[in-house]
């Protein structure tokens, strides 16, 4: 289980000595046509639509839950979680999960796209206008050819203790 | 940590907590030499190893401590108390020093001289002299050490064993490990070690292992080694045992709840093929997973005693703290439960044992007063019932003071005075489970710190377990945990509701109930609050829909009748939760939510079907709670009521009669002497008030209307109320019924000579006041006739009338209870003694003077001075002779006040009066 740490940590001071060149892979989605990116190491699988369980009470980002070959899954709905209006009922969707302190979550995504070698020098901080449920959320933006991918930080998505404080 | 080090820290952890045990035991059975020397060998073993580890510090304190034993073995130095808390001295500073050890795998610097000191002096006799025989002991050299360590060598130098064979058996023993001498000692995991590890007895001892031993066995009988006997079981043991890690333990279990799982989806997906060729080997899979499962849990499976292994030494400790004589008895110490549970009810029981000793028991001088034993005891009692552990701690001390838990329900402002008065005995113990409350006196180093209950109520809630208190006034107090046998995998019944399932534990599931409008139960509500009437009783009811904030997904097909009421109970409530569909039962595998979703209290965990699909556990007391948990107690388990119960169902007989305008009116009919006809032509005047010859006396008439015209011919029919040789007759117009129905005076009338109205045979009937009309008759009947009433707020105080007369029983039954009090009357001071064994408690008493067989005053004094749980309720004295004398008299057997006993007002004053002064004293 620490095994997801790492990674995490790893990424991190990676992104704060950036200038240092090297390259990053994140898996890519999209999310209301903006493209993200998580950091591969922390994914831990790729799935289609889910049959979910409603989990009454949970905050309204919290899909439900789901079986993931016999584990329990807490699926996050990623729209509600940035603050975006929730998928259309016709569009599936696809979902992400990841691991976060031993928990497995299911991020739930519009698509999921390739996997992207990206190379540091690319990398930069969160415009200071960007909206603050955003940049709570991401760790910095990738500029690619033609578009821009935003880095979530999968711990800060996860973490709803400060947006039930707010 | 270095291997060796933590083998030793395990092995002698495991070995003082044998040590607390025996010590205690020792203390008791001073006389028991086996008992002796498997203490002095468990010392001497610590001793032996610190020496070996190159650790002084702890060598030294067991060898100080191992020469008292040594004494106490050679019966040079008798075994006192003084003695023995010396040595459990010395253990906790060896414990202290051990966690240090632990932590920095070192030992702490510095030296315990003055511990060993005393140890010394001890040793040489001259500590408690008193205590210690007048024989002076020799120095402590030579220490008796060398004597074990030659029996130790003995076989060895026997030569027929192999010194390796020999150490290798000595080396794989765990710990202290008993011999049949000291069956304690005999389980080696007395006491979860730091390090984690469990002991887990092989089922099936290989036999080769059993063998290995034998010949060690014969070849130090051969010697003459004193320990032969003993090494061969120990060798047993350990041959049979091993050591393994219990996360690897845990590990298995989870694994194994997998395959359950799976197990579970495959049976359910073969169900719906008619014809597979997988049928058969899935059976077997089926079977083989079960007893897997099974054996797996039964590793994780250890006695209860194990938790209880540190209670003689506190219980010990508690009563030379407090100067309390207590018994500490276990029963069912060998019932198994899961380790994870035991873990987690180790320190509730600790905190209850702690409880009992300090609140629950009293002094040795109180006790005897009470009339009970020096000696309180306390019990543990452990059993196993349908799926659940049940542990019992009782204690015959003093029970649960109900007034004082009132007082600080009321300072702590958890309920207001009129709430409490309204609660019954049940609900008002259940006020020591919230937070922030301590009936402790004062705060003692044991208890009283106002943590405590609330903390152990939350701990065997966590795990799925209910706590349910019984309490007698001056007969102690008992203590029930239910506690579910494993957390892993437990019963659950799967519900639907709004299309959503859900998962209920079985454990918190009293009954299911059917309730559609074509069904005998039908959901009524209260102001919008549903409730279900089940067996003669409301049940509250919960919409989980409603609860959950569940919105129907598919609207039209929803809104049938027909609804299931999961009837649930948790501790002693007991509540409907409404749902739409009921499934079967399922074994579900308890996991927690994600952390992100754990402060919603209505779940305790969330499970995966067998169908594959994910479903949330429903959490009983969550639920409880968040609905409202001032009801808790409320619909209290039967027996706890059944006393007040019986009381409560005392009807009366009532005698209804119509007499001028409106309601029918009633009569208590024991008040009645007779019903009479009375032909109007023989009533005549005297004094200016209509009166009858009757039975050669003149009897006084009179009317209920006081505007009624008495006819001058035809009968009348009339109530004769009579008293000694006294009677009058009460005009009415028509006799209608005689019923049995309980009395209760629901509003109070202002018009004189009416008490108030009640419902009597399903109508509003007025009950007469009999003794306004006595007055009417006679004026000096009572002493005045004023009927002046006491308004004040009287929040239903309980009163015990005892008199002999049925006439003034009845006559102050309803005129008590009119005034606001809850009466109970009683002929004589035998039932009313006979009440106070039955638990009964009074707020006052009345009591006649004049009684056949115990008089009012010897009454008060066997109240008084028995001891009684009655021994501080005030007392009233009634009685028809009120002399200075007498009052005196009565003040003398211990009676608060005296009145004269027609004096109705003077009563209603007195009981008024003491009952405040009560209240301002308490």
């Amino acid at each position: 289980m620490s095994k997801a740490k790492l990674p995490a940590t790893t990424k991190k001071s990676k992104g704060d000595e950036i200038a240092s060149g090297g390259s990053q892979d994140y898996v890519t989605m999209t999310i209301a046509d903006q493209l993200f990116g998580i950091p591969v190491l922390q994914v831990q699988d790729v799935l289609g639509h889910q049959r979910i369980t409603r989990i009454p009470l949970a905050p309204p980002e919290v899909a439900g839950s789901l079986n993931l070959r016999g584990r329990i899954v807490t699926a996050i709905d990623v729209r509600l979680r940035l603050g975006l209006s929730s998928r259309p009922k016709d569009k599936p969707g696809m979902s992400i999960v990841v691991d976060l302190r031993g928990e497995l979550y299911s991020l739930m995504v519009d698509s999921v796209g390739e996997v992207l070698s990206l190379s540091n020098d690319d990398f930069e901080r969160n415009p200071a206008t960007l909206d603050p449920r955003w940049r709570e959320v991401s760790t910095g933006i990738y500029r690619l050819n033609g578009q821009l991918m935003v880095v979530l930080d999968v711990p800060r998505l996860l973490n709803f203790t400060t947006l039930e404080a707010a | 940590m270095d291997d060796l080090l933590s083998e030793f820290l395990t092995e002698t952890n495991e070995n003082l907590s044998v040590l607390d045990v025996e010590l205690v035991r020792l203390e008791q059975n001073p006389n028991n030499p086996e008992l002796l020397s498997n203490i002095f060998r468990l010392v001497h073993t610590i001793k032996g190893t610190c020496g070996f580890l190159g650790l002084p510090r702890l060598e030294k304190v067991a060898h100080a401590s191992e020469n008292v034993l040594g004494k106490f073995r050679d019966g040079e130095l008798t075994i006192n108390p003084e003695a023995v808390s010396l040595i459990l001295q010395a253990l906790d500073t060896i414990k202290s020093l051990l966690a240090v050890l632990e932590a920095t795998e070192a030992e702490p610097p510095g030296d315990d001289l003055p511990l060993i000191e005393r140890l010394n002096l001890c040793a040489e006799g001259k500590l408690g002299a008193a205590a210690a025989p007048a024989k002076p002991a020799p120095a402590p050299e030579p220490p008796p050490a060398p004597a074990v360590a030659a029996t130790e060598e003995a076989p060895v130098s026997s030569g027929n064993v192999t010194l390796d064979e020999l150490e290798a058996i000595w080396n794989s023993t765990p710990g202290p490990t008993g011999t049949a001498l000291a069956p304690v000692a005999a389980e080696p995991a007395e006491e979860p070690a730091p390090s984690q590890d469990l002991v887990v007895p092989d089922p099936d001892p290989v036999p080769a292992a059993t063998k290995v031993p034998a010949p060690a066995a014969e070849a130090v009988a051969g010697a003459g080694g004193g320990n032969a006997e003993a090494a061969t079981k120990e060798s047993a043991v350990a041959a049979q045992t091993i050591r393994v890690n219990v996360d690897l333990l845990e590990n298995l279990m989870t694994m194994v709840s997998e395959l359950v799982l799976t197990r579970n989806q495959l049976l359910q997906i073969l169900r719906s093929q008619k014809e597979s060729e997988f049928a058969a080997p899935l059976q077997r899979l089926n079977h083989v997973t079960s007893e897997l499962q099974e054996g797996v849990m039964k590793t994780r499976m250890q006695p209860i005693g194990n938790a209880w292994a540190k209670l003689p030494r506190l219980v010990r400790d508690l009563a030379h703290e407090l100067a309390k004589k207590i018994d500490l008895q276990m029963l069912g110490a060998d019932t198994e439960l899961d380790r994870q549970v035991l873990e987690l009810i180790k320190d509730p029981l600790t905190h209850m044992v702690r409880n009992s000793a300090d609140h629950g028991l009293e002094v040795p001088a109180d006790r005897l007063r009470a009339g009970k034993s020096e000696t309180g005891r306390i019990t543990l009692n452990a059993y196993h019932e349908g799926g659940h552990i049940i542990i019992e701690i009782q204690d015959d001390g003093k029970g649960l003071a109900i007034d004082k838990i009132k007082q600080k329900a009321i300072q702590n402002g958890m309920a207001s005075e009129g709430e409490l008065a309204a609660m019954s005995d049940q609900q008002i113990i259940q006020f020591i489970m919230k937070p922030g409350f301590s009936t402790a006196a004062k705060v003692t180093n044991v208890s009283g710190r106002g943590v405590g209950m609330d903390v152990v109520k939350t701990n065997i809630e966590k795990i799925g377990g209910t706590i349910e208190i019984k309490s007698q006034q001056g007969k102690g107090s008992t203590f029930v945990i239910k506690i579910p046998l494993t957390l892993a995998i437990v019963s659950a019944l799967i519900v639907e509701c709004a299309g959503e399932r859900f998962a209920i534990p079985q454990i918190s599931v009293v009954e299911l109930v059917r309730a559609a409008a074509d069904s005998e139960h039908t959901i009524e509500r209260l102001k919008g609050t549903p409730v279900l009437r089940l067996r003669n009783r409301l049940l509250p009811l919960v919409s989980l829909q409603e609860l959950l904030r569940l919105d129907d997904q598919e609207g039209e097909e929803k809104k049938t009748d027909e609804t299931f009421i999961v009837v649930t109970q948790v501790g002693t409530y007991t509540f409907g939760i409404m749902v739409d569909r009921v499934f079967d039962t399922e074994e579900i595998v308890v996991k927690p939510v994600a952390p992100i979703l754990r402060h919603i209290e209505m779940f305790s965990g969330n499970t995966i079907l067998g169908d594959g699909s994910v479903i949330m556990i429903l959490d009983p007391n969550g639920i409880a709670s968040a609905t409202g948990e001032m009801a808790m107690g409320e619909n209290v388990s039967k027996e706890a009521t059944s006393v007040q119960a019986a009381r409560q169902e005392d009807k009366m007989a009532l005698l209804l009669f119509r007499a001028g305008a409106g309601a029918p009116k009633a009569v208590p009919l024991s008040l009645v002497a007779r019903l009479e006809d009375v032909d109007l032509g023989s009533v005549e005047s005297s004094n200016g008030m209509p009166v009858v010859q009757y039975r050669g006396k003149l009897m006084p008439l009179v009317p209920i209307d006081p505007g009624f015209m008495m006819g001058q011919e035809g009968r009348q029919p009339v109530l004769v109320f009579a008293d000694g040789d006294r009677s009058m007759g009460l005009i009415v117009d028509e006799i209608v019924d005689i019923v049995e129905e309980r009395l209760v005076v629901q509003l109070t009338a202002d018009r004189p000579g009416l008490m108030g109205s009640a419902i009597i045979a399903g109508k509003a009937t007025d009950v007469i006041d009999a003794g306004f009309f006595l007055t009417q008759a006679y004026k000096d009947w009572f002493g005045s006739s004023s009927t002046e009433a006491y308004e004040e707020e009287k929040a239903l105080q309980r009163v015990l009338l005892v008199d002999d007369s049925p006439f003034f029983r009845n006559l102050l039954t309803p005129l008590l209870s009119v005034a606001g009090y809850d009466v109970t009357a009683v002929e004589n001071a035998n039932e009313a003694l006979a009440l106070c064994e039955a638990g009964e408690d009074f707020d006052v008493i009345v009591s006649d003077i004049e009684m056949p067989g115990m008089s009012g005053f010897d009454f008060a004094e066997a109240v008084r001075q028995g001891g009684t749980r009655w021994s501080a309720t005030p007392m009233v004295a009634l009685s028809s002779h009120a002399s200075p004398r007498d009052l005196d008299r009565g003040r003398q057997a211990g009676f608060t006040d005296y009145v004269a006993k027609f004096d109705r007002d003077a009563l209603l004053y007195a009981l008024q009066q003491t009952l405040s002064e009560q209240k301002g004293a308490a």
